[in-house]
This record gives structure tokens, C-alpha cells and sequence, in this order.
């Protein structure tokens, strides 16, 4: 599960991280927006897991943070994407993500208390690393509509915040 | 006229100078939040003045300094402070840890 997990988020750090000698593989504009929306979704559902799962303050917060912010991200992207007139396309990176996340909240749903949220955490610190990683090297790069670049740049900024955030409190875990 | 008659009023003139010219009025100074940037970034202000943040995000922020004051500022929406103590603090938004402003304050 863990192995599958990391491979999944493996290839999404590879297809970033060559985005110009795979140019073929340079995600057009409605395989963009699709990514970032799940990704966003994703994290939501992990949130949402967290707040029935925790008692711990810090974390609930921090969950709720979570919830609040990708589902405000996510409204605009879906205002931009009607604008646009795109319809986001699924794609290999997005089931990766998805499946890697499913796969996450089972592990997950088996463990209890300070157990649980220590890895919640833990795994939202390198889930926003992962998704901010993509976002830099290739999801911002490959985008050509101007202002889904602008959203993806603003998303950015709020995962980055999400990942100092999930720092802190694992640091107030410990 | 005696000296000490020119130069008492001379001196009280002089007084009321000060006085007009020394108590500014306090002043509301207005910080943008778009896109998670605090601007202007650095803030120049006086015991007295309030800030106010306009938060033209859809996300909500705050303003917190560490140990001290924390300022709630909800998406779409306005929200202000009255500066009380003197010298430069730095704050943050405690959701988002990257959005940072300072507030220099003088006396």
C-alpha cells in the first residue's frame, strides 16, 4: 500500500521534473485544471476524514482550514473553467493522485487517537509538498490560458501556506 | 515695552507652535490582501493610527503576531486594528504562514 502510494507520487515528481525533455507529456489546459481540482478535492476528503476521526484541536482547526480553503479554490476554479468554456479532462496523473488518496484514507482509517493524527499531518505536509512540486515544474509551466496560469499561481501560494501550516502543527504534535 | 514682557509672549507664542504642530491626528492606514500579499508589505505608522486590512481574497486570513495580537480578517471583507504600542512588529496570516507584513510604530 505504502509502496503504491510512493510510486504513484513517484511519477507524478518525474513527470514534473522533466517537463521539457517530455514535451509530448506536457498536460494541456483541461488535464491542468483537472489535476488541480482533484488535487483540491482530494485534500477536502482527507479534511473531512480528520474532522470525524480527531480530538485534537489543532488538527480539527487545521482541518477545517483545509475544507474552507480548497472548497473556495475550487468554486473559482470551476467559475474559470465554465468561463473558459473547458471541460476539465481526466488523465493518468489525476487517477494516480486519486488512487494514492484512497489508498492513504485506508491506511488511515485504521489508526485512532495521537496515532491518527500524527499521520494525518505527516501525510498532509507531504501531500502539499508533492502537489506544490507539480504545481512549479509542471502545472504552471504547461499552462497556456493566462488566467489559469493566475490560478494556479494563487493556488500555489495557498499550498505553500497549507504546508507550513501542516508544519507547524506537526511540530506542535511532537 | 520690557524685555521680559516681549520675551514671555514671544515664549508663549512659541508654545502654541508646538503645540499645533506636535499631536497629529491619528490616521487609518490601509493594507490590500490580494492573492495571499499583504501590501504594502511594511507599514510606517504612530501609536493611535489603525490599520485596516482589505481582504480581496476569497480565502480567509488573519494577522497575527506571534505572542501577541491576532486580527481576523474573513474573505471579501474588512477588518482593522488601533496600533497601541510603539516599535516594529512582524506579523503573519496564521493559515497561510508565507503571507507576511510588518509594522513599524513609532511612538
Amino acid at each position: 500500500m505504502l509502496v503504491r502510494h510512493t510510486a504513484a507520487l513517484a511519477a507524478l515528481l518525474l513527470f514534473g521534473a522533466a517537463p521539457l525533455a517530455q514535451a509530448a507529456d506536457k498536460p494541456t489546459d483541461p488535464q491542468i485544471a483537472h489535476i488541480a481540482y482533484t488535487a483540491g478535492v482530494l485534500d477536502v476528503e482527507a479534511a473531512k476524514q480528520a474532522l470525524k476521526k480527531s480530538k485534537n484541536k489543532e488538527v480539527l482547526d487545521f482541518a477545517k482550514d483545509m475544507v474552507r480553503d480548497h472548497e473556495a479554490v475550487n468554486a473559482q476554479a470551476l467559475d474559470l473553467v465554465k468561463k473558459l468554456k473547458v471541460t476539465p479532462e481526466d488523465n493518468a496523473t489525476s487517477k494516480a493522485l486519486t488512487k494514492a488518496a484512497a489508498e492513504e484514507r485506508a491506511k488511515l482509517a485504521t489508526l485512532k487517537g495521537a496515532a491518527f493524527d500524527k499521520a494525518y499531518v505527516d501525510n498532509e505536509v507531504a501531500y502539499h509538498k508533492q502537489v506544490n512540486g507539480a504545481l512549479e515544474t509542471l502545472l504552471i509551466p504547461s499552462a497556456s490560458n493566462a488566467e489559469l496560469k493566475s490560478l494556479l499561481e494563487t493556488g500555489l501560494k495557498i499550498f505553500q501556506g497549507h504546508e507550513q501550516h501542516a508544519e507547524h502543527v506537526a511540530g506542535m504534535l511532537k | 515695552m520690557r524685555p521680559y514682557a516681549l520675551d514671555r509672549r514671544l515664549w508663549i507664542a512659541s508654545l502654541a507652535l508646538v503645540i499645533a504642530a506636535t499631536p497629529a491626528a491619528a490616521e487609518t492606514i490601509e493594507v490590500t490582501i490580494d492573492k495571499l500579499v499583504f501590501s504594502p508589505a511594511t507599514v510606517e505608522a504612530k501609536v493611535g493610527d489603525t490599520i485596516v486590512w482589505v481582504n480581496k481574497d476569497v480565502f480567509a486570513h488573519t494577522a497575527t503576531i506571534k505572542g501577541g495580537w491576532e486580527v481576523m480578517i474573513p474573505p471579501k471583507k474588512s477588518a482593522s486594528l488601533t496600533l497601541k504600542a510603539a516599535g516594529p512588529v512582524d506579523y503573519f496570516c496564521r493559515f497561510h504562514p508565507n503571507m507576511k507584513g510588518r509594522l513599524v510604530v513609532a511612538p
